[in-house]
């Protein structure tokens, strides 16, 4: 967690990932856009990357991921696995470029998805695949990258909604805090 | 201080990764009966009803967005719907007299035990939840041990064939579905009696791979594949025989291999599964 971090924050960063979980595979996964699902789980992991930072980022991409693998009776230890990279990934963005504007989360929630849609594949071919793969699967990467590019920014502003009572340090916040303190970050200040 | 934290952020990132390593690590290397699988079974059991509750809670926004997919498709579904009914009636009309003089020679050779699927002990099952990826094909159900649905039993829906039991707890199933790249069923085509394996192709759930067909074998498109449902002792089918697996659509059929590629679109509509059989007697024997 971050170093203002509450038992607060920890509590809703908590709910949120498991209702963010279930609500992907009891309602989502069995939604078909453009042939694909999309898939909430990177966006809600890189979301609370990017507003808490990178401890929890991966604490909760760890968090959800292993949900995954234990609910789907799936192979334990992939999800966890990128989910910490991504969650980690994003924190890290947030502590060392502080991004404010409009299209990070979108662009964060891109990239997250393909981290997890491909590192999700490179780890099934190393873990072996007994079926012949079609091309048409990187068709579906590239679809539910887009798909999830398209609902980022919406579920970043709910994710943000949810937590920003329990934020030590908003980014909104800061960036009014820095526009009224002459352009100066409390990062640059520190 | 800063140190500090930076020793601190990097610890957990590398424990979080240590972690999950060697859970994919044992998890992988173990039976099914191994501890790791045991607390995923357990996990399951737990949230299975959670789970449950919030499939039914959230159907009609599932149903809603379905709908949606479902309008935009249905113009090119109804055209080719009323195109596959009117074959559907010239063949009834074909079937029907083709059904009564099969019927009389059944009972004539004794052969009446060909088992129906009410004698399989299907078991009625609602499906919770799907696997998000692209690469498992695996749904959930609202039945389990409780209601005898074991491991390796057959799955079916009203189209046909849907999948295997892969892991079961007292109040919820593990359903891999025939498109899961696991998955793989010996199979026949109806017509000539011909007789290869089907396999999904990752990436293309609409599209099964009917493998190991011999370039010789006369195979065309729209015929139908049904399970075969090996009778042998030894190595005995999960499948009973002759339930539909789905339709040949097309036949790859290169010089250069030995054996053709048969191209099956499955009968069931794997991607909007709501509710399915659990075949839990599936060789009829009435044990359970």
């Amino acid at each position: 967690m971050t170093a203002g971090s509450t038992p607060k924050l920890a509590l809703r960063i908590a709910l949120l990932a498991l209702v963010a979980a279930l609500l992907e595979i009891v309602a989502v996964s069995q939604i078909s856009v453009f042939g694909v699902s999309a898939d909430l789980t990177p966006l809600v992991v890189a979301s609370v990357g990017l507003l808490t930072g990178s401890i929890s980022g991966a604490a909760v991409g760890f968090g959800m991921g292993l949900f995954l693998d234990l609910a789907l009776v799936q192979t334990l230890g992939v999800n966890s696995l990128i989910y910490t990279v991504v969650g980690y990934g994003a924190g890290r963005l947030r502590e060392l470029r502080d991004p404010q504007g409009a299209l990070v989360p979108i662009a964060t929630g891109a990239a997250a998805t393909a981290v997890a849609t491909i590192g999700y594949s490179i780890i099934q071919f190393l873990l072996g695949v007994d079926a012949p793969v079609s091309l048409l699967l990187v068709r579906d990467i590239i679809t539910t990258i887009l798909v999830n590019t398209i609902i980022a920014a919406p579920l970043f502003a709910i994710v943000r909604r949810i937590l920003v009572g329990a934020l030590p340090d908003d980014p909104a916040r800061r960036r009014r805090r820095a526009y009224t303190t002459g352009g100066l970050s409390p990062l640059s200040r520190a | 201080m800063y140190d500090k934290s930076v020793r601190r952020r990097r610890a957990v990132l590398a424990l979080l990764v240590v972690c999950s390593l060697i859970l994919l690590t044992a998890y992988f290397g173990e039976s099914p009966s191994s501890p790791l699988h045991s607390v995923q079974r357990g996990f399951l059991q737990v949230v299975s009803p959670i789970q449950e509750g919030a499939s039914r809670a959230l159907k009609p926004v599932r149903d809603l967005f379905g709908w949606f997919g479902d309008t935009l498709d249905a113009k090119e579904e109804r055209d080719k719907l009323r195109d596959e009914l009117e074959e559907a009636r010239r063949a009834a009309i074909a079937n029907a007299a083709a059904a009564r003089e099969a019927e009389q020679l059944r009972k004539l050779l004794g052969l009446d035990e060909e088992l129906s699927l009410d004698e399989m002990g299907p078991v009625t099952a609602r499906v919770i939840t799907r696997s998000p990826t692209l690469w498992y094909s695996t749904v959930s159900i609202n039945k389990g041990t409780s209601d005898g649905v074991r491991v390796d039993q057959p799955v079916v829906n009203g189209d046909g064939l849907v999948g295997t039991v892969t892991a079961a707890t007292s109040n919820s199933a593990i359903v891999t579905l025939i498109t899961d790249h696991t998955s793989g069923v010996s199979a026949v085509v109806n017509e000539s009696g011909v007789a290869g394996v089907v396999q999904p192709a990752v990436g293309k759930p609409d599209d099964l791979l009917l493998e190991y067909i011999r370039r010789g074998d006369r195979i065309e498109e729209g015929q139908t594949i049904v399970t075969a449902g090996s009778r042998s002792r030894r190595y005995e089918s999960l499948f009973p025989p002759g339930i539909p697996v789905g339709e040949v659509t097309k036949v790859d059929d290169e010089e250069v291999d030995v054996y053709q590629r048969v191209h099956v679109r499955p009968f069931a509509q794997l991607r909007r599964l709501d509710v399915v059989q659990v075949l839990t007697d599936p060789r009829g024997t009435g044990a359970t």
